[in-house]
Formats: C-alpha cells, sequence, structure tokens
C-alpha cells in the first residue's frame, strides 16, 4: 500500500500491507465507553462566561461550514447561503465570517462564483455522499467534478460496510485515491461515527483516515443518527493530539450533525482546548459542520453584547 | 489565548450564619465547650463561630440521645422510621445547592464536586437506607434483627456532609439514636444538617451532633452509654479509639486511611486510564482515604502513560473552589498544607523525581500543586505514608505477580485499581489485591448500594449496602 | 489389667502440618477431672506461637485460593477421619472433660456433625453474604466475602472437643488459616484432633494447633503483625482487655464470643461472618 505521506518509521510500517495495517489498528489502546463518556459530560460542565463567552461565540462562528445538503437545494438557496457566510449579520459587520459553505457537487460553481475572493472555502461533499455506495470510478469522478467546479475542500465519506467487515486496505487506499484526486483541494473524511457504532471503531477509522492523508477526520454526513456527539468527538480530538505527538503534523476535527446550540458549540471548543490543545483552536484545524447553529450563536452574541435576550426575528433566516 | 472567566458560585446561597451552635435533643443551644472559629481555607478568613461541647454536653446528648432510643426511636416500626429518613434526603435534595455552596466554602473543595457528588450522594445514602427501615428482616441477620442503641460517630473533615449522611442514615434505618461529631475544621454542613433533621421534625434527641475537637470526639467514644461507635478517620487515632474500647464491648467499626495502588496494565484503555489516574489522586484534592496514591504502570508503557498523565495534569484548574470552573481547590488546612509539604520534600530527599503542575496557584489561601514523583520506590515514606494531597507516587513493574505483591505491600487495604482491556486479568487482579474496593476500569466510585470498607489497618466494617447494616445491628 | 503394657503417646504440638515438639522444650502435666495423670502436654512458646504464625501464613494464599468445592471436600473428610476414631475421642473427651460415656459420645457426634454443617458452607457463604449492588450508573458492582487471613483463636477453655471444631472450622471454612491454643487444661483431644487433621487433607498450616498457657502465649498473637484477626473465646476474663488492646495496634478483627457460649446447639453465621471481608468491585459497563 502507498503511504501519501512520508510517515515514522513505526507508522509507515502500521501501512505496509493489509495485515500490518489491522494489526496497527488493532494494536491501538482501546476505549472505555464509560471512562469517555464520563470525561466529556465532566468537560460539559464547564462554566464559560462574558469575555471568554464572547470569544467562544465567535471563534465558533469562524470554524462553522455552512452546510445546506437537502435533495430540494437550488441555486437561489445556495446564493442565500453564501451571503449569510459572508455577512452572518448584516447589522453587525464586526462578526467574523465563517470559514467554508459546503454544498453537493453541483452546487459548488454557484457558491464558488458567490464567493470568490472572500477567503470562505468553498466545501463540496463527494464519493457518492452520503451511504459512499459505488464504484471506485463513480467517486474519484465526483470528487474530480467537485475540485473542477472549485471546491477547495472536499468531505468525502469511507467505505463504513468495508470499514465494518475489517476491509481496512480498501478503506485506505479508496482514501488514497480521493486525495489524490482532490489535488490542491483539502481532504475531509467522514467516518459516519454512528454507523461505526463502538468508540474503539472511531478511534481506529480516525487513524486510519489519518494514515491515509485525510486533512480532517469528520464525524457524520448528517443523515445518520447519532451524529456528532460530545465523547465521540473526544476520541477523534485525542487521535489528532497522539497524531500531532508522533509526527509533529496538525491534522483538523470537525464534528458534524446535530450542534445546533451556541451552548453545545462552546462544549465542543472546551474538549478541543482541554483534549486536543489551545492550537486546535484555530479554523485551520477544527469546524463545526452545521446550518442552524449559526443563527444561535449570532443571537447569543447580540444578547451578550447587547446585554439582554435578543429573539430569532432579529437574526436572518437563510 | 482563550481564557475562561471567572465563573464563581455566589458564596450568598451558603446562607453564611456568624454564629452556629450544637443541636442537642431537637434545640440549637450554646456549647460549654471553647469556640471554635472556622475558616475558608481558600482565603484563610474567618467564616463563622461555632459553639463546641464539654464532656458534660457530651453527657447530655448522650442521655438525650438514650432518652429518645428508650422512649421513642427504638419502639416505632420501621415503617414510620423510615418516612422520617425518606423526609431527610428530599430536603437535601431541595436544599442542595446551598449545601453545595457551604461545603465549599468550609472545606475548600471545589463547588463541582460538593454539587455533583458530595451533596447528592448524601441524599441517596439517606433515600437508600429509609427502604431498609422496614426490611431488616430481609437483610439476612434473621427474622428481626435489633438496633444497638445509641450510637456515638465521629467524622472527618474531607466529606463533611457526606460522612454524615455514611453514619447517620444506616443507624436510624436501623434502629439505633446518634451523637455525632463533625470534625472541629468542618462543622458548618453538619450543623445545617442539623437544622434539616429538625425540620424534618424528627423525634427530639435521636440525633444529636455537637461540634468539637478531638477532646470531645474521645469522651463521644468512651463515654459508658454508647453502645456503638463508628469512626471515619486516621488509622492513628483508629487505633487508640479501638484501645480505648477494649474491654468494654461496644461494637466497633473503623475506616481508616490507605495507601490504595493504581495499577496500570500495557493493553489499558490509556486515555480513561489517565483519567482514572487523575480522578484517583486529584479528586478532593487527594484528601480522599481511598485515594490511588500509587500509581503502579507496566514498565513497557510508564514513558508514554507519564507524558500523557503530565499533559492531562496540566490541564487542571487550581483556585477558587467556588469557581465551577476549578478542578482542585484548597488543601482543607494549614496544619494538612505541611503535613503535605513535608512528605513531599521527603520524597525529594530520598532520591524521587519531582514534577510540579505549570498551573499558577492563588495568592492566598491553603493550595498545593498537583504534583508526581516518579523514580519512586516502596521502602520511600511517599509510597508507605498516606499523604493524603495532591501527590502521586509512580512505581513500575513487569508481571502481574508483581504487580500484586507491591500493591499488597502496605498494612492498609482500603482500595486499589486495575487498568486492563482484559476481563481474565482483572477478575485475576481483583482477587489478589488486598483491598475492600476494587475499580477496575475506573475510579473513585461511590454508592449507598455498594459496601466499602478496608482490610488491615484501614479498618473494619463496611458502610453501605446490606452488608453495612451489620454495623449498626445487635448481631 | 491387661496383660500387656499400653504404648501411651506423646502429645506435642502440631505446626505447619509437622508435629514438633515446643522449642522451648518445656512440657506440662495433664490430669483427669479427678487429678489423676494423663499425660504430659508440650508448653508451647511465643516463639512456637511465632512459628506458627509463620506457617499459617504461608499456607494462607493456597487455602483461600482453593475453590469453596475443595474446602468443603476437605472439611467433610475431616468428619470422615474423625468419625473413623469415634471410640478413641470418646475415651478422651470423658477423661479429659470427666463426663460419662454417654455425654462423651453426644458430644463426639456433635462435634463430627458440626464438621458436616461447616463443610456445607463453603461453597454458600458467597451467595448468601454476597451481592450483587445496583449501584447508579453504568458500572456493574458486586461484593464478595474473602477470607481476613491468618486468625489467633484461643480455644475455649472447657469444651475440649466440641467447642474447639465449634472455633476451628468456621475459620477455616472461608479460607482463614489459623494458630489455636488449646484448653490449657484439656488440651488432649485437641492434639488428637491435629493427627485428624493431618490425615484428613487439610494442608499443614492451615491449622496449628499449640497447647500450653494461654495466658502466657495469647498477648504474643494478640500483638502479633502479622495475625489478621484474633477470636477471645478461650481467654481469661482477666486478660481480654488487655488482649484486644495489643489487638488495636494492628486493627485486628477481634471477635469477643457470648459469655457461656452454648457450643451443643445448631451455630449461626456470626462465627463465619467474624473472620470474612467484604470486597466490592466495581467495572463499567459499555461496548
Amino acid at each position: 500500500m502507498a503511504a501519501p505521506t512520508t510517515l515514522p518509521s513505526a507508522l509507515a510500517d502500521a501501512v505496509r500491507d493489509e495485515s500490518s495495517l489491522r494489526r496497527f489498528l488493532h494494536g491501538l489502546p482501546g476505549v472505555d465507553q464509560v471512562g469517555v463518556e464520563q470525561r466529556a459530560a465532566g468537560l460539559g460542565t464547564r462554566s464559560i462566561k462574558k469575555a471568554s463567552k464572547l470569544h467562544a461565540i465567535d471563534l465558533a462562528i469562524s470554524m462553522v461550514d455552512l452546510t445546506t445538503l437537502e435533495g430540494a437545494d437550488t441555486h437561489g438557496k445556495v446564493r442565500s447561503l453564501a451571503a449569510k457566510a459572508k455577512r452572518p449579520d448584516p447589522e453587525r459587520p464586526d462578526v467574523p465570517k465563517v470559514a467554508a459553505v459546503c454544498v453537493y457537487p453541483d452546487m459548488v460553481r454557484t457558491a464558488a462564483d458567490e464567493l470568490q475572493g472572500t477567503g470562505i472555502n468553498i466545501a463540496s461533499v463527494a464519493t457518492a455522499f452520503p451511504s459512499g455506495r459505488s464504484t471506485m470510478d463513480i467517486k474519484l469522478a465526483d470528487t474530480r467534478f467537485a475540485v473542477e467546479q472549485g471546491a477547495t475542500e472536499v468531505d468525502m465519506v469511507i467505505d463504513r460496510g468495508a470499514f465494518l467487515s475489517g476491509r481496512y486496505g480498501e478503506v485506505f487506499e479508496e482514501i488514497v485515491k480521493v486525495k489524490q484526486a482532490c489535488g490542491d483541494a483539502h481532504l475531509k473524511v467522514i467516518l459516519e461515527t454512528g454507523e461505526l457504532v463502538t468508540y474503539d471503531n472511531v478511534r481506529r477509522a480516525s487513524w486510519l483516515a489519518l494514515l491515509a492523508g485525510g486533512d480532517f477526520i469528520k464525524t457524520s454526513t448528517g443523515k445518520v443518527q447519532p451524529a456528532a456527539t460530545l465523547p465521540v468527538t473526544h476520541v477523534m480530538l485525542q487521535a489528532v493530539r497522539d497524531w500531532k505527538n508522533q509526527t509533529g503534523e496538525l491534522r483538523g476535527v470537525k464534528p458534524a450533525g446535530g450542534i445546533r446550540t451556541t451552548k453545545d458549540a462552546i462544549k465542543y471548543l472546551v474538549a478541543v482546548h482541554e483534549v486536543a490543545g489551545p492550537e486546535w483552536l484555530d479554523p485551520h484545524l477544527f469546524r463545526f459542520g452545521a446550518s442552524t447553529l449559526l443563527n444561535d450563536l449570532l443571537m447569543q452574541r447580540r444578547t451578550q453584547l447587547d446585554g439582554h435576550y435578543s429573539g430569532p426575528d432579529y437574526v436572518t433566516v437563510d | 489565548m482563550w481564557e475562561y472567566a471567572p465563573a464563581p458560585e455566589s458564596r450568598d446561597i451558603a446562607n453564611l450564619k456568624p454564629n452556629y451552635r450544637m443541636f442537642v435533643d431537637g434545640k440549637f443551644v450554646e456549647g460549654s465547650g471553647e469556640p471554635l472559629k472556622t475558616i475558608n481555607p481558600a482565603t484563610e478568613e474567618v467564616l463563622a463561630e461555632v459553639s463546641t461541647a464539654s464532656a458534660s454536653d457530651v453527657d447530655t446528648a448522650v442521655k438525650a440521645a438514650r432518652r429518645a432510643y428508650d422512649r421513642v426511636w427504638s419502639k416505632m416500626p420501621g415503617s414510620e422510621r423510615a418516612k422520617y429518613i425518606y423526609r431527610i434526603a428530599r430536603q437535601i435534595q431541595e436544599r442542595a445547592r446551598e449545601l453545595a455552596v457551604l461545603e465549599s466554602l468550609d472545606n475548600g473543595k471545589p463547588i463541582k464536586e460538593s454539587r455533583d457528588v458530595d451533596v447528592p450522594t448524601a441524599a441517596a445514602h439517606f433515600f437508600y437506607h429509609a427502604g431498609w427501615a422496614d426490611k431488616l428482616g430481609y437483610a439476612g441477620y434473621g427474622p428481626d434483627p435489633k438496633p444497638l442503641g445509641v450510637a456515638g460517630q465521629v467524622i472527618p473533615w474531607n466529606f463533611p456532609l457526606l460522612m454524615a449522611a455514611w453514619k447517620i442514615a444506616p443507624a436510624l434505618a436501623c434502629g439505633n439514636t446518634v451523637v455525632l461529631k463533625p470534625a472541629e475544621t468542618t462543622p458548618l454542613t453538619a450543623l445545617v444538617l442539623a437544622e434539616i433533621i429538625q425540620q424534618c421534625d424528627l423525634p427530639p434527641g435521636v440525633v444529636n451532633i455537637i461540634p468539637g475537637a478531638g477532646d470531645v470526639g474521645a469522651a463521644i467514644t468512651e463515654h459508658g452509654d454508647v453502645n456503638k461507635v463508628a469512626f471515619t478517620g486516621s488509622t492513628e487515632v483508629g487505633k487508640i479509639i479501638q484501645g480505648k474500647l477494649a474491654g468494654t464491648g461496644k461494637k466497633l467499626t473503623l475506616e481508616l486511611g490507605g495507601k490504595a495502588a493504581n495499577v496500570v496494565f500495557d493493553d489499558a484503555p490509556l486515555d480513561q486510564a489517565v483519567e482514572g489516574i487523575v480522578n484517583g489522586i486529584f479528586f478532593n484534592q487527594g484528601h480522599v482515604c481511598c485515594a490511588g496514591s500509587r500509581l503502579l504502570v507496566q514498565e513497557s508503557i510508564a514513558d508514554e502513560l507519564l507524558a500523557k498523565l503530565q499533559t492531562r495534569i496540566n490541564t487542571l484548574r487550581v483556585g477558587d473552589p467556588l469557581d465551577k470552573n476549578t478542578d482542585v481547590g484548597a488543601i482543607n488546612s494549614r496544619e494538612q498544607l505541611v503535613k503535605i509539604k513535608e512528605l513531599t520534600e521527603s520524597g525529594e530527599a530520598e532520591g524521587a523525581q519531582r514534577w510540579t503542575s505549570s498551573c499558577p496557584l492563588p495568592d492566598k489561601g491553603f493550595f498545593f500543586a498537583p504534583t508526581v514523583f516518579s523514580n519512586v520506590s516502596q521502602a520511600m515514606r511517599i509510597a508507605r505514608e498516606e499523604i493524603f494531597g495532591p501527590v502521586l507516587s509512580v512505581l513500575t513493574f513487569r508481571t502481574p505477580e508483581e504487580a500484586v505483591a507491591k500493591a499488597n505491600n502496605t498494612p492498609y487495604g482500603l482500595s486499589a485499581g486495575v487498568w486492563t482491556e482484559k476481563g481474565s486479568r482483572i477478575l485475576w487482579m481483583a482477587q489478589r489485591m488486598r483491598a475492600g474496593v476494587v475499580w477496575s476500569n475506573t475510579f473513585n466510585r461511590f454508592d449507598p448500594a455498594a459496601p466499602f470498607g478496608g482490610y488491615q489497618e484501614s479498618g473494619f466494617g463496611r458502610e453501605g449496602g446490606r452488608t453495612g447494616l451489620e454495623a449498626y445491628l445487635d448481631v | 489389667m491387661s496383660d500387656r503394657v499400653t504404648v501411651a503417646k506423646t502429645y506435642k504440638l502440631y505446626i505447619g502440618g509437622a508435629f514438633p515438639r515446643s522449642e522451648s522444650g518445656r512440657s506440662y502435666p495433664v490430669s483427669d477431672s479427678k487429678g489423676g495423670f494423663l499425660a504430659n502436654a508440650a508448653q508451647g512458646s511465643r516463639k512456637d506461637a511465632r512459628d506458627a504464625v509463620t506457617a499459617a501464613r504461608k499456607a494462607f494464599g493456597s487455602w483461600s485460593g482453593a475453590t469453596a468445592y475443595n474446602r468443603g471436600q476437605v472439611l467433610y473428610r475431616v468428619a470422615e477421619v474423625l468419625e473413623g476414631r469415634r471410640e478413641q475421642f470418646i475415651t478422651e473427651v470423658a477423661q479429659s472433660e470427666g463426663v460419662q460415656l454417654k455425654k462423651a459420645q453426644s458430644v463426639v457426634d456433635a462435634a463430627i456433625d458440626r464438621w458436616v454443617w461447616y463443610a456445607g458452607w463453603t461453597d454458600k457463604i458467597a451467595a448468601v453474604l454476597g451481592s450483587s449492588n445496583p449501584v447508579a450508573g453504568p458500572y456493574f458492582s458486586f461484593s464478595t466475602p474473602e477470607p481476613t487471613g491468618v486468625v489467633a483463636v484461643l480455644a475455649p477453655q472447657q469444651s475440649s472437643l466440641l467447642g474447639l471444631v465449634s472455633v476451628i472450622a468456621p475459620v477455616i471454612a472461608s479460607g482463614n488459616t489459623c494458630v489455636v491454643i488449646t484448653s490449657q487444661d484439656r488440651p488432649l483431644p485437641a492434639i488428637t484432633l491435629s493427627e485428624v487433621l493431618a490425615t484428613s487433607d487439610v494442608p499443614g498450616g492451615v491449622v496449628n494447633i499449640i497447647t500450653g498457657r494461654t495466658a502466657e502465649i495469647a498477648p504474643w498473637l494478640a500483638s502479633h503483625a502479622d495475625v489478621n484477626a484474633l477470636d477471645l473465646t478461650g481467654s481469661p476474663e482477666s486478660l481480654r482487655a488487655d488482649l484486644e488492646r495489643s489487638a488495636a495496634g494492628t486493627v485486628k478483627r477481634v471477635l469477643r464470643n457470648k459469655v457461656n457460649e452454648d457450643f451443643t446447639v445448631t451455630p449461626d453465621l456470626s462465627r463465619i461472618r467474624a473472620y470474612l471481608e467484604t470486597k466490592t468491585v466495581w467495572h463499567p459497563t459499555g461496548v
């Protein structure tokens, strides 16, 4: 198997062949479910107030991959989403812009046109999203199309069937090929943790994706329940932290789906801060895949600054 | 950098009063001992003045307890006793926030612990034992087991309200009456519990709470009309009490010190093991008799684990106990701080390698930064003596047999931890470790349904569960 | 008078499965209830007690680690072997305690039955005294009784066989090992019992039997740091408080039995409970 980057020898050994990859993934320390859930719940009780809360809200806004992934999506819908991405709160120009807009491949060109020169990334899902059930050729074509259309980031899905039946080499090769097809575009690898079920699987899939060259590991498509959860994100943050300790490289994490409130988002940021470390508090290394979260962040931002509670009529619905 | 703004719980919630009095025979009364001033260990300011008992006050309290036992409590059907105990559980839940803030003020423990552990578990103990009061015939001690009489109880400062609950709830459920002395440095929540007991309308004298120092404790345990003594505290004092009670026929249970081994194998769930180690030794500033103060780690993963552990410990937030984000609060007293410092200095002098968390400490109050000693050998004081502070000693082992031998190489035997993903090894270790509680892939879990207590010099008798009832029954 | 001169038995100590004389070289005469000479018994010393504790500690690991089923079979075997030597014990009990043969018979029968009773308990103790604890969280928690360790037993002074069996059997049924100081004036059935133990699959060191002066040896056991529990049953009244005080030095479990305990009635579980520790084990439940 071809390793995508130059890896330290221990990790290069891990991807030498199918059986060494299996041995490596199964040799990772286990994850105790109760322990990780307790730790996540415990960190979730951190009380973030005042200036630290305002800072967190702005940081969270700048980390949002503003997403629309509906069968009913239209160019008009994508255009208004792009407008929202540029100026999340039209009355408050000091609100940071979001990190990216995330759409289906056929909407990429529209988004790219709208966001040209803004520095906002155009993310496209690809590889037969959300199920990933198609041939390799089609998945690669899907990826190339998205990049040609102007995607700067590609959110691929792994073949969960292959992963769950232990065909790790197949999953690895697929990520490597998609990464090649991405060219300069950043690759986010969606593990669909809701289908992997156990934290041990999440840890193995995280390492598999990192070994194969994924720039980000992402929890979910948003189409499967449960989507992102705090403890799953803990396990993924541990993976990128440990990856950095072994390789010196920084890779990112993106929880997606189900994060709707500022309170939730802050719990994730606390986890980033205390599990991975402060250097991950950066849109290059942490993203929220979300649609409704942004408006709650904007409302809470107003509440913090105005000193009274805000309401949904004061933020735009796009 | 993202700094968390202070998020302090308001101290007004504690309803702190300038004076607290002792609770005897259903009334709050002045004691004739020298009043004590209880301080906030995080600021060293005086919180309140508390009246203390003299020897004659102890006698009055025991007499009240005896009267209540003879005339009311021993005659009351269990089903009626149960309802009084349930009332107490409910009132603790209703006043949970007040009790939590008061506990953190008086003890120095972080509010998140008093809020999430001490107070809810105290309520749970009353709730659990209330249910036993009319079911004692099913507990395995015969069809109609009898109470002992007056129970004299002396509790420590590390879990002031929770220890009061551990002591009072089973005593009342089994039909005994109580004279309890809270610790000298942490009397306040026990006296609010007395207020709750008064409001629950318990018959006067069933529970008496009298603050004071060691002499008051001695007067209670040695009082001729006390039938049962329960003590939680140091092994040193426990031995004195056991000695003093020799020949009296009083029933005694002791919950004393510990020097628990927390054993981590190379196949452990490492990230959770790190959490368990941190929780094991830094929970409640390490003021825990069952703290996992000796980390035994398999040599092959020692460096990796230690590195992860240090990274994690550096994220611990030490400071204002009332701040909701504080992980490690204040050391309970200057005396305890001095003891911790003395023992850690001995660790350095004996050649262990000291590492201290980089966390900033407050300017005033009694604080001690989380500390880890590596290269520790069994012969060092820090591996043998109970430090009762946020100080971890790290030792290594190569084989399971060596781990067991080192874990058991102590006169104590209160608790132990084992971390491995291999089920059969957990059970093998759990069988061999001479400790009253074995936490596997977890640490510091407490529940009223689970018996707790030690082997050897960690004491005898159990608290909690069906087994714990024996301590308060004449069986 | 028979034509033949009988071969008299030498009564020795029973330590670690062997029958040594006292290291002190001392012995003392044992009389029957009318003052007639019966035999010389070894007069054990503090060093004999020390050796016995070492033997008991050494035996503790494998005895406590044996299966309860195995311990039950061993205890039942004791009953079998005792039954086979019933006549000998009847004679010895009658001589030692000064009772009629009929009374001695019922005492020996009761002693045999007591072994059977405790043999049946070995594999039921954990079920009856242990528990699965319904804790409020995602954990499986269970509590299981475990033997305390080495128990020093001061055997009853009056009941030389039934009382003796009644204090030893509950100690070893759960996996403890013990050092027994026999009745001072009626030690002979105890030594004969040790011959039964030695020939009935009880591993050496599980029961160690010392004859001699209770008041001389007991304080050494009460203060011995490697003794975990102390049974005061046969202690002289005047010594009890002192022994308890010594025991406090290492937080020993002390059994203060009821005054004039009646060993003829079927016991309850209190003697088994007295030498048990409850160990509570927790483990998370997750996938």
